[in-house]
């Protein structure tokens, strides 16, 4: 569990980036942290690995203060993918860059060499294992950096905006594969402003605004206050608008994804259908 | 009059197996706003960094066809010399921001030009009021906002008075009322101005309403070319483009029996389906 409590963070002699902040993850949740650029969001994660410290309450982690370990130590069971894979990527090769931290950790040749085979065939990457990371998209790029990560098991992941850069296909397997790693029991946080992908993941969504949590909430509850939206400088998903239209006023649905909103109208427009012909 | 157009566009980079770009035939007029769009690693990039002479001036590879823009063969051309054609703008502005204010910041690429200095003032002046960041003239790149800086970047490409401007997913790392912002600003200087947009993105839910044709590449290839309601078909959707989820949900409806036409915007896509619910 990822604990947070009355967090403030300035940087020295810098404005307030976090105030005040509370709120609890529970081991195998599925989060994501919403809110306009400048909003906290990075800072926030970057406490759950130990790389900030709070300037004022604590965060702890699995029931341990951040303050306590090193960043290392807690990195084992949190892990941390950046929003800019160049933070990240250093080795020659793709295959070399998923076995570092591994060797790094203790674990076994053959067990790296098991792991890395597996992430590679994972993460589509097998025809780059011998590329260096640089030369690829950067889109590539991120699931290199995602891998690298996830292949050494962390308890709790969380991913930095995982979806820019990534087009539509790409992120219908992200999603996939998060929906994987949330089943076998990964606390999964992922901080982004894609709208869109989060109406069709459904996450809980904690959102924050000038470092402040001002949401939180399951996704369709969030997603459809289209003033509290607004003042995370985010916007209402295309879907809920559009049932939000069709509702004329009745806002009970919360109807935020494609698919629901096909087998809500479907059933509607049957409705209709068979109605008119008992006429 | 042709802004943009390319006979057999062929392009390889130094190092790679296969071509990044394949036999590309486009012709693009004058004052069109083209979205460029597929999925990640399908050449659109390769293509844009041709028409400012960033391949092969900077990219080293095999380039063969041939490419017109603004009436000027880039064969042969500088990077410093095309940038009066065309102005290019990146997914990252703190790419392209470095001075300590927005008003140097956009009178940058005129200097080095040896724009005359009354001149480039009145140039600066003009660029940042076409962008509405004249408030923001003092101000350091850090101390703005995500969108206020892609504005800036944007003013400054301007100064320098292009005919085409080229931007590549400009909008990644907005919060999405930013991007919506940023898209509109794009759209009204196309508009206002006369210029020819050639925007690459992936969040055509975004920038639809504004495009006046869709080009998707795919393996390096066009594979569709047209106004948005057409292109926006299985075709597209197999592809791996990421159709607004208006469209998305129309198609879905259709599939069901339902009589429904190709909607691009929320506000289109309500007014079919409650015709559709009333009748």
């Amino acid at each position: 569990m990822i604990s947070v409590q009355n967090v403030d963070f300035n940087y020295p002699d810098g404005p307030d980036v976090l105030r005040g902040v509370n709120l609890q993850i529970l081991d195998g949740e599925f989060v994501a942290i919403m809110g306009e650029n400048g909003a906290g969001k990075t800072t926030l994660v970057k406490m759950f690995n130990g790389l900030l410290k709070p300037s004022s309450g604590s965060v702890t982690v699995d029931g341990v203060e951040t303050t306590k370990r090193s960043v290392a130590q807690l990195s084992r069971n949190v892990g941390l993918i950046f929003q800019n894979p160049d933070n990240q990527l250093f080795a020659e090769t793709v295959e070399q860059e998923l076995g570092f931290s591994l060797k790094n950790f203790g674990f076994s040749d053959e067990v790296v060499q098991k792991r890395v085979t597996s992430f590679l065939h994972i993460l589509d990457l097998e025809r780059y294992a011998n590329s260096s990371p640089f030369v690829l998209s950067g889109g590539e790029r991120k699931r290199v950096a995602l891998a690298a990560i996830l292949v050494w098991d962390p308890r709790h992941v969380i991913m930095d905006e995982p979806t820019i850069g990534q087009d539509y296909l790409q992120k219908e397997r992200l999603r996939n594969f998060i929906m994987q790693l949330v089943s076998q029991g990964k606390t999964i946080i992922i901080v982004t402003h894609d709208v869109e992908f989060v109406a069709e993941c459904k996450p809980r969504i904690i959102l924050l605004s000038h470092g402040q949590v001002i949401g939180d909430g399951p996704a369709t509850r969030i997603l459809t206050d289209p003033a509290l939206v607004e003042k995370a400088s985010l916007t209402v998903p295309q879907i809920a608008t559009l049932m939000r239209n069709l509702a004329d006023g009745n806002t009970e649905q919360r109807i935020v994804d494609v698919y629901s909103a096909r087998d809500y109208l479907v059933k509607k427009l049957r409705k209709g259908e068979r109605g008119l012909e008992g006429q | 009059m042709t802004a943009i157009l390319a006979r057999n566009l062929s392009f390889k980079y130094a190092g790679a197996q296969e071509p990044s770009m394949e036999g590309v035939n486009i012709s693009i007029e004058k004052g069109e706003f083209v979205l460029l769009t597929g999925p990640s690693g399908c050449g659109k990039t390769t293509l844009c960094r041709c028409l400012n002479g960033l391949i092969p001036n900077f990219y080293s590879g095999e380039l063969t066809g041939e490419l017109e823009v603004d009436g000027v063969n880039v064969e042969g051309k500088t990077t410093a010399e095309m940038a009066t054609h065309v102005g290019f703008v990146f997914q990252n502005p703190e790419n392209q921001l470095f001075s300590l204010s927005v008003e140097r910041d956009v009178g940058f690429g005129l200097e080095n030009l040896g724009v005359p200095k009354q001149e480039a003032i009145e140039r600066v002046e003009w660029a940042m009021r076409s962008t509405g960041i004249l408030n923001l003239r003092d101000k350091a790149p850090y101390e703005l906002s995500g969108g206020q800086q892609q504005r800036a970047a944007i003013a400054g490409v301007l100064a320098m008075r292009p005919s085409i401007l080229v931007l590549d997913e400009p909008t990644s790392f907005l919060d999405p009322k930013s991007a919506e912002e940023i898209v509109s600003v794009i759209a009204k200087l196309g508009r206002d101005l006369g210029l020819t947009i050639l925007l690459v993105e992936h969040r055509l839910d975004v920038v639809s309403r504004y495009a006046d044709r869709v080009v998707v590449m795919d393996g390096g290839k066009i594979r569709l070319d047209g106004p948005p309601r057409q292109v926006y078909d299985d075709q597209a959707r197999l592809i791996g483009v990421g159709l607004p989820r208006v469209t998305m949900l129309c198609h879905l409806l259709r599939r069901e029996g339902f009589d429904l036409p190709n909607p691009i915007t929320v506000e289109e896509a309500s007014a079919e389906i409650r015709r559709l619910l009333t009748k």
